[in-house]
């Protein structure tokens, strides 16, 4: 079979890391292919070098068998190459057709011809069933159909290879399992798809092959069919890896943290939580599954005093804790990892043994009156940096340059040094890499044999099913499903998520 | 796979040199505006440096400059901190430094170790005041304090100028009538000879000592913890529980009395009285001086000697070439310091790189 794209020798430094070093990736005609490795491997470098974002240090590029020189997106769209990055690059005013045709416009007596447009679309769509629809603007749709947009974007230019870049990151679990047919049918109507993840079931789900990168060097190119997860995570992280969490099984204790009937109408008027009642008992985590933006935020909000309850109220260890403000709440027993690290839980400017004393900063320990015990904010930040592993092991080092999983064992170390009854964890492994995710894993599965009590919302299932003592579902500001364990299958929480089953409200109570 | 730093690439240096870089590259480009007017910037630049920095008078003038401009770039750079641009600083120094000459011609035969204190706190709370009335549109009410600013300094001017023409001044005059004889802060040349007829004054002390609070304040107390995380996030600092309204307020209240202190110069150690007019903009020169300095209390000390020294500069070289050309430089300081960050870091990258490179092959 011949190759679609080869990659040969590629090296790429930025001013002080070598981002791909010597790497040699090979991606057969009309395949998947899968490219894996941590965050800050060097997948997406590598990617962005073949899409023309950046020029290599050294290394040939040959696509369809030719030798070529690409030196902008310019260059690798007319070689048929389309990317659907991360962050999607559409103009959300614009309408789905305007969006689709920018940039290369067909034009008749030098005005936009849309009529032709449509009908090509259309056309095109139909042959993918990438239904979408062209007259709404982008900025009323949903992801799952802006990533479509995206890749009938990228087809209408005609690409024969089209590169995604963490594709699944913003959708829901029967959002994936759509992109994943189009996928399928893009691939029998003989494109070339590399797929850039760090999910590694996606990965046996989809690809033919899957190659490995870990710190700039592809460590391993395999046969989809000849490898399992254990050994790619192996292979991604360098060391043998947990996929699934251990965890003893264990009789919560009383109630801690209690919500009742809780409701929060806000400025517009809209109802985003109705009368949400639930109850985390010590020594126990109660996860709460949801697509996003189904009131889990306001929930959590709610319980960390950052906004108030329209009714309903909060207690933890029997004391009332809605309306007090964050300061009150912080102090009557509360930690909380917040669900965007960088909007909320940091001050990425800061450094790090200044992040870790956020909220913290009032305590005698820390500061009194008139000054910061500097000293003490120090062996706070070395002792933390330590028992967290922490990289780099530097106290003073920008909270900005700390990758995702870092930056996010900064939070939960300082959540943790709270000594709280209570854990609050909103996403807390989002965006963070496999090695940080079974770190994170562990300490909060720790925290609960300890004795807290954990309220863990997340939007990745896998977190939620393997983490979890009994599951709450939250649909449209309710809680529409508890289950009282963790062995629930994923495809009947995705029906429950997505509202399909079960509308009416139920109470996560009675542990 | 952490590599070991190089030292220009600590953010540390690199605060440090670019304000250089941005200094010597206008003075370069101010040479090029004096051939144009037909003068040697050779001999320009000399006159300019021997004359101010040469001679002890010239010296005492350029302290004397220097003072305000310490006072009003700490004022900017405190709010900055904060989150705040604050262009109020010339309506809080003028309200500041009537308030310490109003003071002053009411307390007459008050011992000097009350009085001058006195008319000290009477400036920081006529500068604070004006401070406060922003930050307090800005908390409440989300009013941006960049418009509330520029207005309370038109309404700053307006009353003072009402004040000193109509209520408040010696008859045919527009200044008040002088401050008690104790209230006076002395001249250096009360002490010190060879800065005799130069008007700078201990007032210079009173800067020094704000710009060693500033710092402190900032940099080691919680209050300046706090400030900090709201000027950097403040949907950060609402989750740690700290109050983005009260340290709004705050910052400006204390930028405000800060620039208050102009007063202890010009009223307190040069003329003593308030005079119409006696700031020749000098809130506006203080964003200058705090941008400048990085909003940095010691950069800012600097960034005012430099300033105060072209003001005091743009006067003995008047004869040789229009005293205009002092303003282009100052201006052209203040662009290349914005505009050389980034020019100045993609120079640094690049030489680094071609360093990496040289060393890996």
């Amino acid at each position: 079979m011949p190759y679609a794209i080869e990659l040969l020798s590629i090296t790429k430094r930025f001013a002080r890391t070598i981002a791909n070093d010597n790497v040699t990736l090979r991606v057969e005609s009309g395949s998947i292919h899968a490219l894996v490795g941590e965050n800050g491997a060097g997948k997406t470098t590598l990617m962005e070098t073949l899409y023309g974002l950046y020029q290599p240090d050294s290394g040939r590029i040959r696509i369809q068998e030719k030798n070529v020189s690409i030196k902008s997106p310019h260059d690798s769209i007319r070689l048929g190459i389309g990317m659907v990055h991360q962050h999607f690059m559409l103009v959300p005013p614009l309408t789905v057709l305007e969006n689709i045709v920018l940039g290369s416009e067909t034009t008749r007596y030098s005005l936009l011809d849309l009529k032709k447009t449509t009908t090509e679309i259309a056309e095109l769509a139909g042959r993918f069933s990438l239904s979408v629809p062209l007259d709404e603007k982008v900025e009323n749709i949903g992801v799952g159909i802006q990533q479509r947009v995206e890749i009938l974007k990228a087809i209408y230019r005609k690409a024969d290879i089209l590169v995604l870049d963490e594709p699944t990151a913003v959708l829901t679990p029967q959002e994936s399992i759509q992109l994943f047919r189009i996928l399928s049918e893009l691939k029998e109507e003989g494109k070339t798809i590399v797929l850039i993840t760090h999910k590694l079931n996606e990965v046996m789900e989809i690809s033919d092959r899957v190659s490995v990168m870990r710190k700039g060097k592809i460590v391993g190119e395999v046969e989809t069919a000849k490898t399992n997860p254990q050994e790619l995570a192996q292979m991604m992280v360098g060391r043998p890896v947990l996929l699934r969490v251990e965890k003893a099984e264990k009789k919560a204790g009383d109630p801690v943290l209690t919500v009742n009937d809780l409701t929060y109408v806000d400025r517009r008027g809209i109802s985003l939580l109705k009368n949400v009642s639930l109850e985390v008992g010590s020594g126990e985590i109660l996860g709460i599954a949801g697509v996003e933006g189904n009131g889990q935020s306001q929930l959590v909000e709610c319980i960390a005093g950052l906004i108030r309850p329209s009714a309903g109220f909060i207690t933890l260890d029997g004391i009332k804790i809605s309306g007090l403000g964050p300061r009150e709440v912080f102090a009557r027993g509360l930690a909380h990892v917040p669900e965007d690290r960088i909007k909320r839980g940091l001050v990425v400017e800061m450094d790090v043994k200044e992040n870790l004393i956020l909220g913290l900063h009032n305590q005698p320990q820390f500061s009194s009156r008139l000054s910061m015990n500097r000293k003490s904010i120090n062996d706070n930040a070395k002792l933390l940096i330590t028992r967290y592993d922490i990289r780099p092991m530097d106290p003073d080092a920008h909270a900005r340059g700390l990758s995702g999983g870092n930056q996010q064992k900064v939070i939960i170390a300082r959540e943790l040094s709270r000594n709280a009854q209570v854990i609050v964890a909103s996403q807390p492994t989002r965006g963070v890499d496999i090695g940080g995710i079974e770190f994170i894993h562990r300490t909060l599965v720790e925290a609960r044999d300890a004795g807290k009590a954990v309220l863990l919302v997340s939007a990745d299932l896998n977190e939620i099913l393997s983490l979890s003592d009994r599951i709450a579902v939250m649909y449209d500001g309710k809680i529409v499903k508890l289950f009282p364990d963790s062995k629930v299958e994923e495809s009947e929480l995705g029906l429950y998520m997505t509202g399909s089953k079960g509308n009416s409200q139920e109470k996560a109570l009675g542990i | 796979m952490a590599e070991k730093r190089h030292w220009l690439e600590h953010p540390a240096t690199q605060n440090f040199l670019i304000p250089i870089f941005a200094v010597v590259l206008s003075f370069a480009v101010g040479a090029i505006f004096i051939l144009i007017v037909g003068q040697n910037p050779f001999e320009v630049y000399s006159v300019l440096f021997s004359q101010t920095l040469g001679t002890s008078y010239g010296v005492g003038q350029l302290l004397f400059k220097t003072t305000p401009l310490i006072f009003a770039g700490l004022s900017v750079a405190l709010c900055f901190k904060a989150g705040l641009f604050n262009i109020g600083a010339e309506g809080q120094l003028q309200i500041g430094a009537f308030m310490t000459a109003l003071v002053g011609m009411y307390t007459v035969g008050v011992p000097a170790f009350i009085e001058i204190p006195l008319l000290v706190l009477a400036g920081m709370v006529g500068g604070g005041v004006w401070g406060f009335i922003p930050g307090y549109l800005k908390a409440k009410t989300g009013a941006h304090e960049v418009i509330n600013t520029i207005m309370l300094n038109f309404v700053a001017a307006a009353l003072v100028s009402f004040f000193v023409t109509n209520l408040f001044n010696v008859p045919a005059t527009v200044h008040t009538p002088s401050i008690a004889p104790t209230g006076r802060i002395p001249r250096f040349d009360a002490v010190f000879s060879g800065f005799e007829g130069s008007p700078v004054n201990f007032s210079i002390i009173i800067a020094l000592l704000a710009a060693l609070f500033v710092w402190y304040y900032i940099d080691r107390t919680r209050y300046g913890y706090e400030l900090r995380v709201v000027g950097l996030n403040s949907k950060a600092a609402e989750y740690g529980g700290i109050s983005v309204s009260k340290n709004i307020i705050l910052s400006m209240t204390i930028g405000g009395a800060i620039a208050g202190l102009v007063g202890t110069n010009y009223v307190m150690g040069y003329k003593y009285y308030f005079e119409e007019g006696f700031s020749t903009g000098t809130g506006f020169m203080g964003i200058a001086v705090a941008l400048l300095g990085n909003n940095n209390p010691f950069g800012v000390i600097l960034a005012a000697l430099l300033f105060g020294m072209l003001e005091y500069g743009g006067l003995v070289i008047n004869t040789m070439v229009p005293k205009e050309l002092v303003s282009i430089l100052q201006a052209i300081v203040i662009i290349f310091v914005i505009s050389s960050n980034k020019i100045f870091r993609k120079i640094l990258v690049n030489f680094l790189k071609k360093r990496t490179l040289s060393i890996n092959d």
